[in-house]
This record gives structure tokens, C-alpha cells and sequence, in this order.
């Protein structure tokens, strides 16, 4: 049999071949295709393969969902003829993406496809309010509450700083321990990563009294507990271990295994027809994927989580098992999810200082756990990472979680 | 009430006593401020109209100072547990939008005003809630 070093590569597993993430950032002079392709096309190299031993190929970028990205990729990398899937699913779509060939190889289909994400987002603003609203010349009900104009900013907020920012509030009102400055906390780690990040779209650090006299954009979200918006691009290649066993030594050696691909939706919870209810599908997806792996939050060496906000980093120790139930507040108080503690959470800078590119975001933060698991990270390497867990989630809601680990 | 006022939302019912109305499941208890083909608890299609109660808990609140374009800001948006244990979206109103002045786990209740009057003279009533210590003031 065919092996690594002297661990079977199983015939039914699924493995990264190939990953890539250009920088985050701004990119005004490039296009979507020109971002995902760039990607994509690095991807392939990085697994020594090309387009022309792609099965399956599925694209991601949200704000162009109607675009067919992924053929508009192919048009730029090779147009083989292999079935293409565009996908759309809030800012879990990268990971769909991704899961999507997974699937595809799963089921027998593929021996090795090609996920792309990307997003060209250009300074969007704020994403989610209304926004525009002037004074109606006749208030007419309309629309599946019958509302007679908007209603963000009467009946509360649908801008993502404070739908987030409620979020959080939620779980201090529910536990001990947790209050603005916890929160801040969250960026303070977040932006001191960044800074050993070349791909992140800021690496800069910040004093905790800098983020917390920064401008309040939602409270308790202060301007530099958000993430930007940005452009950019990841993509990875997928193969099946069957495949993966004929290929070289060295091509085998840096593969890392997909341990556990989930993807959940909202289940009902009363709450959430007012306010999305970001915990539960989270809690789901990480109960399965711990379950399908065979691991347990601790035996994460590293994890990138989908710190929107700081607010959401801070609430997904908790969803994701990483602390004690009710202990997200002494979490981070203790240390524990900087880079030299005990569970190092987005030692990238996450979405708050890597950026987040939507569409894209799904497929970075595996990008940067199979980075860690290679050994190839750098500045930020995680010394002798073995398993990381990449989370995603989208309002709406839809939540990704893939646990990767180490060949050897 | 002038007869030229319209709720800006159809489940806010005005009158001489406002309160909000919700779809309730028949089945499962399930409440749901829009129309529902089934309910996304239980599944089951039978539903009735049921009236939330007014008085209730902050749950959770944000403050918002960048709001979308046209927005006043600053505001305060806040999660309401109703006491018969419904949730509700709405702004804390009637009182300033800081967080020395909100708390979570402040007792409110529903109110009603206006957010202006359209070409024809018909008057918008949106509904907030208000700490119930000021309800008198």
C-alpha cells in the first residue's frame, strides 16, 4: 500500500492538493476573473496539476451569483468542458464551493476538482441597512410584513455592525464575564496577528485603548472591530485519496486531509425571526464535524473562525466548544486564543484585519489552516500544527465548518 | 385616533390600546410576525392571530452611530423578550441611546409615534419600547 509516512491514504478520503489566496485588499485595476483566475490557476500549480485533470469545478462570488463566475474562469484558465457549479450561499459561499467538490469526489464522480472564491467589493460601506430611505409620498403596505417604508433603523438595526453587535450583547446578558472590553480584546488579538500576515488587507497593530476609543459604529463595535470590505480571491483543489496515492512523494507529503466537510442551516428557534440566531446551526455543524473527524475542540492546533465583528469571534469559542459553556469572557481574558496560547484563533488577523472578501472567505481560511498544517506559514507558522478547524457563517443563515489535518 | 393613520408594520395593530399581533402556530405555539405557509418549527399549517404582550426584557441592545444613508443616528436597536416570551426587534425610545442609560435586562414596554404624514394626509405609527419606570413621565 501506498503511504505517506506509514498512515494509509484511504481510498474514500478527500485531501487539499493545492491552495492559494492573493492578498486581500484593493484591487481596482482587476476584475472578479481576473482575481479568481489568478487564484485558481496558482492553485493548481501549488498541487502540481492543471486544469486539464479537473473533474469538477464550482465558483463562488456573491455579489455576482448571476454571473456564471465559474465558466467566466475557465474562459481565463482552460475550457475543458468539465461540469461547472456556481454557488451562492451568503458568507458561507466559498465554503460551499468547496464543500461542492467535495461532494462531487465523494460521490464518485471526480477524482480532483477545482473550488474558486472571490469577491470584488471596492468600498461597499456598510453591508445590510436599508439605507436611502426618504419620505414615502404615500405610506402603502407592502411586502410580507406590510410595512409602509423601510423599517431598519425604527424597529431596530439590519445593519451588520449591530445585528453582530446584538448578538454579542445577547451573550453577555446570558453569562458572566463578557462586556465591551472582552470584546475588544477580540480585534486587539486579531489586528496583533495581522501583522505577521503578508496577505492581510491590514497589519497593523492596535492598543486596546485605540480600539475601544475608536469611532462606535454599532456599540459595542467600534470601527476597528469590524472587518473591512475588500477584494480578493482563494481557491483549492481537491483530490481523492484513491488519486492522491499515485502521485508523487512529495505531492503526498504536503496534501492535507479534509476530516470533516458540514455544512448546516438554521434550525427554528424563536428568536430568530427577529434577530438571526448565528449560535445554533454553528453549534450543529461543530458537534458534526468533531463527531465525523474524530476530534475534539481540544485537539485543535489552530482554528480561523468567522470574526465578522468582534462581538461574533468572541460568541464562537463558546458555539465552537473551544471554552468552558458560558466561558467565551475568561477565554480570551486568560490568553487562550492568541498565537502562544492554548487554542490560537485566527492567527491570520481573520476577517477583521486579513479581510473578507466574501465569496472568497470561505476558501481562505482553509488556505491558511492547510498553510499551518504544511509548515509553510512563515512568520505566523503554528509550530507542529497537526489539526485546525476553518468556520464560516452566512446571515440567513448558513455555517461551514472543515476540519483539516496533517498528513503524517 | 385620526381616521388617516396606518401602522408601519401590519402586525402592529393601533387603536386605543396598540399592541403587536403575531400568527401563531396551533400546533406548536410557534409566533410569527409575517405570513407563513407552514410553520418553521413544527410544519403544521393551522394558525390564529394572538396578541404579544406589551411589556417585556431587554435582552440585548446595540447602539448605532453609522447608520444607513438617511438613518438618524445615534439610536438604540434592541432585543425584547416579551413577558409571554415572544421575541421582538424594535428601538428602546424615550430615553438617550447610551449604554450607561440601556442595560440589558431592563424592563420596557410598548409605545407608539409617529414617523410623518404622506402626500394624502395619511400619518405612519411605528411602535418602540420604552423603560417602564418613565411610562408616566
Amino acid at each position: 500500500m501506498t503511504t505517506t509516512t506509514g498512515k494509509a491514504i484511504a481510498d474514500d478520503s478527500v485531501w487539499v492538493l493545492g491552495t492559494h489566496m492573493t492578498k486581500f485588499g484593493r484591487y481596482p485595476d482587476d476584475d472578479a476573473v481576473d482575481l479568481g483566475s489568478a487564484s485558481a490557476i496558482a492553485a493548481l500549480q501549488d498541487g502540481q496539476v492543471t486544469i486539464h485533470d479537473m473533474d469538477v469545478m464550482a465558483a463562488g462570488c456573491l455579489f455576482q451569483a448571476s454571473g456564471g463566475m465559474a465558466q467566466r474562469i475557465q474562459k481565463q484558465i482552460g475550457q475543458t468542458g468539465i461540469p461547472a457549479y456556481n454557488v451562492a450561499n451568503a458568507c458561507a459561499t466559498g465554503a460551499t464551493a468547496l464543500r461542492t467538490v467535495y461532494l462531487t469526489i465523494k460521490a464518485g464522480e471526480a477524482d480532483m476538482g477545482l473550488a474558486v472564491g472571490v469577491e470584488q467589493m471596492g468600498k461597499m460601506g456598510l453591508l445590510g441597512g436599508a439605507g436611502t430611505k426618504k419620505e414615502a409620498n404615500i405610506f402603502a403596505p407592502s411586502g410580507r410584513y406590510g410595512a409602509v417604508t423601510g423599517v431598519d433603523g425604527y424597529l431596530g438595526t439590519e445593519g451588520m455592525p449591530g445585528v453582530f453587535a446584538q448578538a454579542g450583547m445577547q451573550y453577555a446578558y446570558e453569562n458572566d464575564g463578557v462586556g465591551f472590553e472582552q470584546f475588544a480584546k477580540v480585534a486587539y488579538k486579531n489586528h496583533l496577528h495581522s501583522t505577521r500576515n503578508p496577505l492581510a488587507q491590514y497589519t497593523k497593530e492596535f492598543s486596546l485603548e485605540e480600539i475601544m476609543g475608536a469611532p462606535v459604529m454599532s456599540y459595542p463595535n467600534t470601527l476597528l472591530m469590524c472587518c473591512p470590505t475588500g477584494d480578493g480571491a482563494a481557491a483549492a483543489v481537491l483530490v481523492s485519496g484513491e488519486r492522491l496515492k499515485s502521485m508523487s512523494q512529495e505531492v503526498q507529503r504536503r496534501a492535507v486531509k479534509i476530516s470533516a466537510s458540514v455544512l448546516t442551516s438554521d434550525p427554528w428557534t424563536e428568536s430568530a425571526q427577529v434577530q438571526p440566531d448565528v449560535n445554533t446551526l454553528t453549534r450543529n455543524a461543530a458537534v458534526k464535524a468533531y463527531e465525523l473527524a474524530g476530534v475534539g475542540p481540544e485537539d485543535l492546533d489552530l482554528v480561523e473562525l468567522h470574526d465578522c465583528f468582534a462581538t461574533a469571534e468572541l460568541i464562537h469559542y463558546d458555539n465552537l466548544g473551544l471554552c468552558e459553556p458560558g466561558g467565551a469572557g475568561d477565554f480570551i481574558d486568560s490568553g487562550a486564543p492568541f498565537r502562544d496560547g492554548r487554542t490560537p484563533v485566527n492567527v491570520s488577523g481573520g476577517l477583521i484585519s486579513k479581510g473578507h472578501p466574501i465569496g472568497a472567505t470561505g476558501i481562505a481560511n482553509v488556505y491558511e489552516v492547510t498553510t499551518h498544517l504544511r509548515g509553510e506559514a512563515g512568520d505566523r507558522q503554528i509550530e507542529g500544527a497537526k489539526v485546525g478547524l476553518a468556520h464560516v457563517i452566512g446571515l440567513g443563515s448558513a455555517c461551514g465548518v472543515h476540519i483539516l489535518e496533517k498528513a503524517s | 385616533m385620526s381616521a388617516t393613520q396606518v401602522p408601519l408594520v401590519s402586525y402592529l395593530r393601533l387603536g386605543d390600546a396598540p399592541a403587536l399581533w403575531a400568527h401563531q402556530c396551533q400546533a406548536c405555539g410557534a409566533r410569527f410576525f409575517d405570513r407563513r405557509v407552514a410553520c418553521g418549527n413544527c410544519g403544521q399549517q393551522e394558525f390564529a392571530d394572538a396578541k404579544v404582550a406589551n411589556r417585556g426584557t431587554v435582552v440585548s441592545f446595540t447602539i448605532v452611530h453609522r447608520a444607513a444613508p438617511g438613518i438618524p443616528a445615534p439610536y438604540a436597536s434592541a432585543i425584547i423578550t416579551t413577558e409571554d416570551g415572544t421575541s421582538v426587534r424594535s428601538n428602546i425610545v424615550n430615553c438617550d441611546p447610551t449604554p450607561e442609560r440601556i442595560t440589558l435586562g431592563m424592563e420596557v414596554e410598548l409605545t407608539t409615534y409617529s414617523i410623518g404624514t404622506d402626500d394624502e394626509g395619511t400619518e405612519a405609527v411605528a411602535f418602540g419600547y420604552q423603560p417602564v419606570e418613565e411610562a408616566s413621565s
